[in-house]
């Protein structure tokens, strides 16, 4: 009997398929995983005790032991079931159980120059560019999930996309998890050249049952590089998700982000930016929680450099038993002058055993910064339901409608027609009342 | 039209109305004016059916209906308009669909047809016109980022365009430029008719210049102390409310 309690069960069970994982034979790669799975041994998922965790439980995790996929066991998928999580004005990757499916995917007409691959051909025929950008945005040690998913996944999708290049069709990707008791756990790396630009969608959808999804996603922008991520979470209601977006911002830079978290039992998504010089970002999030639906978003903004700017946006909306948490940091470094960062969460309680925890944290070591955030944490305003219904609108549609607005805000920012549809679609599905209809905006 | 007898209300343990009565028949335009916290804003939110106030006692029939039973959206779908002191901003509600989701609520209840959508545009385009509003108004949600003045422009013109019978206007003339008052004046007299009322509170005679009252009244702690004609304003205006609140004491 060893003396060193276990942690975790999950190494035993995925070191037993380490082999048939993609860059086994590169080294780098190899020690890289090899490192990582030597920490997680060690430490496990993360903890309660954990500050940036403590208000996110998933010790369910390492009770239901989901299982790594084999290729033979990844689930059929048909195209048309495909249909309605896909853009038709995209170029498109479908992940199947965390594994990369060609048949499904489509790259008709990108550019050559463009490299838009699966992981697991990009670690044999890309290595050397690969090297360059894996595990730098991101340490493999920031917690258990990026250990995990470093130590064990089994595919994903690296875009290069070079200098100057503007991609004229947004990339989307899409993952699907198609069995119970799987674990999809995937890495992507997106990388953008100098003045390149690019827009792409990230779409999580899954079965009824219980399920996991760990995708951890490194983004770098090189100077004045240009990327517009959209990541819809609509896995099913019994799954798991862990998400993180990690990003690294030279000079001039610009990342937007629009993360929609409507679906899962327990999401949690990470979103970590360092800004360079004059780099800006725009974080928007909108978190829809019912039943009893726990909503963890976890951003972190790091203003490195001076003249950088940060606007955040964060809105939930939870209804019934569902949780909404929001962990906001901005950290300005002590020669970060001159930056510009705005963060605000609101939240809408509309029952009463509905929660919110939010949490906004500042450091500043600079001197000369604009910095302001605001958190509410609310019902909805009476003097509106009032005032609509001096307007003859009964108090339920009040409701309805002024709920509807709060969240619509986020969706209106979405700039591609056909996925502002779509997710418009999806918010007048998750709100079960009856009525609501578009042309109140 | 409407009829307030012996009306008390109440804020939590405070009393506010303290036996107010009032009679206003079709056609006819009542103007109410008092000193600050006298009540008249209260008096204005009850007929509407705003929550937080409490009827202690008394009865209000509109048009022989008991008001006090109905909703706040029925109400307004019988007719009664609020132009409230301080408009509230929607956000994310477009001004015009509320003003069309209004009316057709009010042509339902009145067993009418939906509004065609080119003539309720046209309707909207016109009644703009008439108070002199800028058209992308229409499209922006409701109220937000107006200024003071052109929120009060923004009731006058729903007001237009669902026409009430009774029509309670709440210092929709305070903090108006003598310019935009004239133009909001004119739309309220452009709805004067003799199957609809007014309710008019103002603290400044000025406004009676333009809208003519048939009847000047004078709310004072809780009550109508005092009322008369227009010449009544012009006293109150020179005098202020202190003669009055004696005699009535
Ligand atoms: N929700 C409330 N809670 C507590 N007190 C209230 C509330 N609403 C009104 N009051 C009190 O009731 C009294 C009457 O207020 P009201 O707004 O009706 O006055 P008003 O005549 O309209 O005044 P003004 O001329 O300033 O608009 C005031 O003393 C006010 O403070
Ligand atoms: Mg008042």
């Amino acid at each position: 009997m060893s003396a060193v309690k276990t942690i975790s069960q999950y190494p035993t069970e995925y070191e037993k398929f380490s082999d048939a994982l993609p860059g086994q034979l590169v080294s780098w790669l190899r020690l890289l995983r090899q490192d990582a799975a030597q920490h997680f041994s060690a430490h496990g998922f993360p903890s309660l005790r954990e500050e940036e965790w403590r208000y996110t439980n998933v010790s369910a995790i390492e009770k239901k032991l989901f299982s790594p996929v084999a290729t033979s066991e990844i689930g059929a998928v048909d195209m048309d079931s495909l249909k309605q999580h896909l853009i038709a004005d995209a170029w498109s990757v479908v992940l199947v159980d965390g594994h990369y499916s060609a048949s499904l995917s489509n790259l008709d007409g990108i550019p050559e120059s463009v490299t838009v691959m699966n992981m697991a051909s990009a670690v044999e025929q890309r290595a050397d560019l690969l090297e360059k950008y894996f595990s730098q945005v991101v340490d493999s040690k920031e917690h258990g999930f990026v250990a995990f998913n470093t130590a064990w996944f089994s595919d994903g999708l690296f875009i290069h996309v070079p200098a100057k290049q503007v991609l004229a069709k947004p990339i989307q990707i899409l993952h699907i998890v198609t069995q119970a008791g799987f674990m999809a756990n995937t890495r992507d790396i997106i990388v953008l050249e100098e003045s390149a630009e690019a827009k792409v969608i990230e779409t999580y959808v899954g079965c009824d049952d219980a399920y996991c999804s760990a995708a951890v996603m490194e983004i770098a922008l090189e100077q004045n590089a240009d990327l517009t991520l959209y990541k819809l979470q609509m896995e099913g209601e019994k799954a798991y998700h862990f998400g993180g977006t990690y990003v690294k911002q030279a000079r001039d830079s610009r990342f937007t982000h629009h993360n929609f978290a409507f679906g899962g039992l327990l999401a949690r998504n990470d979103t970590h930016t360092d800004l360079g010089h004059a780099s800006a970002c725009d974080l928007n999030g909108l978190y829809l929680g019912v039943k009893r639906q726990h909503i963890d978003n976890h951003t972190r903004i790091n203003h490195l450099q001076p003249h950088a700017i940060s606007h955040e946006l964060y809105k939930g909306v939870l209804n019934q038993r569902a949780k909404g948490v929001f962990q906001g940091r901005v950290l300005v470094a002590e020669q970060a002058q001159k930056t510009d960062s705005m963060m605000n969460n609101r939240n809408l309680l509309l029952s009463d055993d509905a929660e919110a925890d939010t949490k906004p944290q500042l450091e500043i070591y600079a001197d000369d910064v604009k910095c302001a955030h605001g958190v509410t944490v609310g019902q909805l305003d009476e003097q509106s339901v009032f005032y609509l219904q001096s307007r003859c609108v009964d108090k339920q549609t009040a409701r309805n409608m002024l709920t509807f607005a709060f969240a619509n805000e986020m969706v209106g920012k979405i700039k591609l027609p056909e996925l502002h549809d779509r997710v418009l679609a999806q918010l007048l599905q998750r709100f079960p009342q009856a009525g609501i209809q578009q042309d109140w905006l | 039209m409407l009829s307030i007898e012996n009306l008390h209300v109440s804020v939590g343990d405070k009393p506010i109305l303290k036996g107010l009565n009032l009679q206003i028949n079709a056609g006819e335009v009542h103007a109410i004016m008092g000193p600050n916290g006298a009540g008249k804003s209260t008096l204005s939110h009850v007929l509407s059916g705003k929550s937080g106030y409490t009827v202690t006692a008394g009865t209000v029939i509109y048009q022989g209906k008991d008001l006090l039973d109905l909703e706040p959206d029925e109400r307004a779908r019988e007719g009664v308009f609020l132009a409230f002191q301080y408009p509230v901003e929607v956000p994310g509600v477009s001004n015009i669909y509320l003003m069309k989701a209004a009316l057709n609520a009010i042509r339902k209840h009145k067993g009418l047809p939906e509004v065609d959508a080119m003539d309720f545009l046209t309707l909207v385009k016109d009644k703009v016109k008439l108070l002199e509003m800028d058209e992308k108004f229409l499209y922006r949600s409701v109220n937000e980022g107006f200024s003071g003045g052109e929120k009060k422009r923004n009731e006058i013109l729903q007001a237009a365009i669902l026409e009430p019978s009774l029509c309670i206007l709440d210092e929709t003339d305070s903090g108006l430029d003598i310019d935009a008052l004239k133009v909001v004046a004119a739309g309220v007299n452009s709805l004067r008719a003799d199957d609809r009322a007014f309710l008019m509170i103002t603290h400044y005679q000025r406004m009676l210049d333009y809208i003519k009252p048939d009847i000047v009244h004078v709310l004072a702690n809780g009550k109508i102390v005092k009322s008369g004609g227009p010449e009544l304003a012009l006293e109150l205006e020179a005098k202020g409310y202190h003669w009055v609140e004696e005699q009535a004491a």
